[in-house]
């Protein structure tokens, strides 16, 4: 007998994606798509099943994948987290490959259900690799506090190097794309689900670090190799937002003042907010001096 | 003076320095000190200046004034420039200060010549102890070894730095004696051997006692100066192979030779700097570091200097085309590294996935093969791909064309008007 088609609405943790799957194998019901708990499903002729997240059931599932290859679990894991189309329906396809035929299909990264897998972690993995790099702290009275625009839920993944190189440091992670927040002090971290974020003004010591680096930045580079494209190859725009050589240097008061009191300092930067026009956050050009003060 | 000052005489001073590098060590977080280096293979980029270099390392020089008077540098004593020079205490706070902002992998210290070599270097050696003994910096610091110091303070330097580099610059003994009357070979190799030798030891010493101190654990690297001089493509590789060869380098890098000044000796102020070559070169290094080409394979008597129309393993596959095409499901992995368009990755990805199935041409590029590439060169199942259409006479042009499109503008515009010409 086929198995019937339905929808899965999930609370979209990992442990939730599991419960999915363990409730798929056992009713015999087929996910043609997923939801989460926040968004409304469409009226369709499927039923919506809504899966309440179990501990032992995802456990189970777990145990069953690790059984084939510990490897699954992390591909697993790590692809939860990118942020590719349909993201449910392959993992499940993936999930569903590796319980009919085992892992023998991983060897080859071409396959049909794992491509799209491994493209997902590619991206991942790349942006992971730029961020790590790219983040740019800013010490708020002796906290070092950073936020940046991720595509992918990179949060988790960047949690071991930060705190391994900041040990002794208080620091937080703001990512603005999923509204989480990275917290660590005295040896303990977590994530945090935090709407919004308001910046408190950085001091002056701070300012003078942001200008040493800005002006380091604009003297290391050889005018006669001038080279825009390949600088955008290895740094593409979308990470230029929060990065301090491109902001000016007292941004968060820039940012308050055309902000008005409702939003949220993530909407100042949006082209279209109020204002944004005459006072230019993110400077269209690399490395022009930063206007110091509004206009 | 203030620190922005210094900070800019001295960044500008040290900006023609091509090395810039956080790989090769791996050291954990040390409670009571001041972060780690970088996890990953390749080290870690930080950001991207204007001209497309990465910036990793804080780069600058202790101080620009120089006794020495070589001909090509900025910092020559008869060179009217503004000097400058950070005392230790000003090198440590900004190091530390851009560590703790993520701006930075760590530190990398060279200088110019204060009255002699030795005296140099211990001004260095003394701004080193600061950061690491005094601020308990544990991150990335990349020094310069300077040719003519003795041997007790270059010991002294690789114990507080990761990696050493002595920089050759001009790659022939001739050019050294024209351009650089103050070096010599000899100074310059000196130093170079006793770091290998150093860095050995210290490895077998840390096998037998765990504590032991490590020195140089990133090892050392060099840098040539390309277009300075007229020596040949040639000659430059086979001198970078005999230096990983002999010196256990663990890079080579090229400068495109950036005019600076006027002098009679070199190209003249309006020169632009030859890029694509330099880019040429650095691919053909990457040949010798991971594809396991040999420079006298890439390049021989007959052909001295590289097409800068093509790539050079590009290059050397059209004068190889006897060993090609080969076929995908069966050729060794190190038949698969010589074809164009197939790297170390990918290489890899295809002996793991035929294991487990049968290659297309369509999975090659999933693997990360560039087809566009590597499909004048291999068979799948015997065959070659549907509706490719090439000749051992058009095939040079097929594959200057795919590569014309990878080079900027102006570059290309250049090389076709050089070549209808030629």
């Amino acid at each position: 007998m086929p198995w019937e088609s339905v929808i899965f609405q999930y609370d979209s943790t990992f442990d939730g994606f599991l419960c999915c799957v363990f409730e798929s194998y056992v009713y015999k019901e087929f996910p043609t798509a997923f939801y989460s708990d926040e968004e409304c499903c469409p009226i369709s002729f499927y039923s919506v099943r809504s899966i309440i997240t179990q501990y032992d059931h995802a456990r189970r599932v777990l145990s069953g994948l690790r059984r084939h290859s510990p490897e699954v679990v992390s591909v697993l894991r790590r692809a939860f987290l990118t942020c590719m189309e349909n993201k449910e329906a392959c993992l499940y396809a993936f999930v569903h490959k590796v319980f009919k035929c085992g892992t023998d299909f991983m060897k080859n990264q071409s396959d049909e259900v794992y491509y799209p897998l491994v493209k997902a972690i590619r991206h991942l993995n790349g942006e992971l690799e730029k961020l790590r790099g790219f983040i740019r702290f800013s010490d708020y009275n002796g906290t070092l506090g950073a936020e940046i625009e991720p595509k992918n839920c990179v949060l988790p993944l960047l949690r071991h190097h930060f705190c391994a190189r900041y040990a002794n440091e208080s620091f937080f992670i703001y990512d603005r794309t999923h509204k989480k927040l990275l917290l660590h002090s005295r040896g303990r971290s977590c994530i945090v689900k935090t709407d919004s974020l308001q910046l408190t003004l950085p001091g002056e010591e701070e300012l003078h670090y942001r200008t040493l680096w800005k002006r380091f930045y604009e003297t290391v580079a050889i005018k006669e190799r001038y080279n825009p494209r390949c600088q955008t190859t290895h740094m593409p725009k979308r990470y230029r937002s929060t990065m301090t050589e491109f902001l000016p240097v007292d941004y968060e008061k820039q940012q308050r003042q055309t902000a008005t009191p409702t939003e949220s300092p993530a909407d100042a930067l949006l082209p279209d907010a109020p204002g944004a026009r005459s006072v230019p956050v993110i400077p269209a050009e690399c490395a022009p001096s930063a206007p110091v003060s509004s206009p | 003076m203030d620190l922005l000052d210094k900070l800019t005489i001295l960044s500008d001073a040290a900006k023609y320095d091509a090395a810039c590098t956080s790989s090769g060590v791996k050291r954990r977080f040390q409670p009571g000190k001041i972060g780690n280096t970088s996890s990953s293979i390749a080290g870690c980029c930080h950001s991207f200046s204007a001209d497309g270099r990465c910036i990793t390392l804080l780069k600058v020089l202790l101080s620009n004034c120089c006794a020495y008077n070589c001909q090509y540098c900025v910092n020559r004593c008869t060179n009217d420039t503004p000097r400058a020079t950070f005392t230790p205490k000003e090198l440590a706070d900004l190091t530390i200060g851009f560590y703790r902002r993520n701006y930075i992998e760590g530190l990398f210290l060279s200088s110019g010549v204060l009255r002699n070599p030795d005296y140099t270097t211990e001004q260095m050696i003394r701004a080193l102890r600061i950061l690491r003994y005094d601020y308990g910096f544990n991150g990335y610091i990349h020094a310069k070894a300077i040719p003519g110091t003795s041997p007790e303070l270059v010991c002294q330097l690789g114990l507080l730095a990761d990696r050493l580099s002595v920089n050759i610059e001009l790659p022939s003994e001739q050019g050294l004696k024209l351009l650089a009357p103050d070096k010599s070979k000899r100074a310059i190799l000196r130093p170079m051997s006793l770091i290998r030798d150093q860095a050995a030891q210290s490895k077998a010493e840390l096998v037998k006692y765990k504590h032991a101190p490590s020195f140089a654990p990133a090892g050392q690297s060099t840098q040539l100066i390309v277009g300075a001089t007229n020596d040949s493509d040639r000659h430059i590789l086979h001198l970078t192979q005999s230096l990983y060869d002999t010196y256990r380098l663990k890079r080579v890098f090229y400068s495109a030779y950036v005019p600076v000044v006027e002098n009679t000796l070199l190209p003249s102020p309006d020169t632009k700097p030859p890029l694509l070559r330099e880019h040429r070169l650095y691919q053909a290094d990457w040949l010798l570091r991971f594809y396991g080409f040999r420079a006298e394979e890439l390049l021989d008597a007959q052909h001295p200097d590289f097409n800068p129309m093509l790539d050079p393993k590009c290059y050397w596959a059209l004068h190889h085309l006897e060993q090609f095409p080969v076929e995908i499901m069966h050729a060794d992995y190190e038949t698969l590294l010589r074809v164009p368009g197939i790297g170390p990755v990918s290489a890899r990805r295809i002996v793991s996935a035929r294991r487990s199935t049968h290659l297309r041409f369509e999975d090659l590029k999933k693997l990360g093969v560039v087809l566009k590439r590597a499909q004048f060169f291999l068979t799948c199942s015997g065959r070659l791909r549907d509706g490719l259409r090439y000749s051992v006479t058009t095939l040079h042009r097929q594959l200057e064309s795919i590569e014309r499109g990878q080079l900027p503008a102006d570059e290309a515009q250049q090389l076709s008007l050089f070549g209808s010409a030629g």
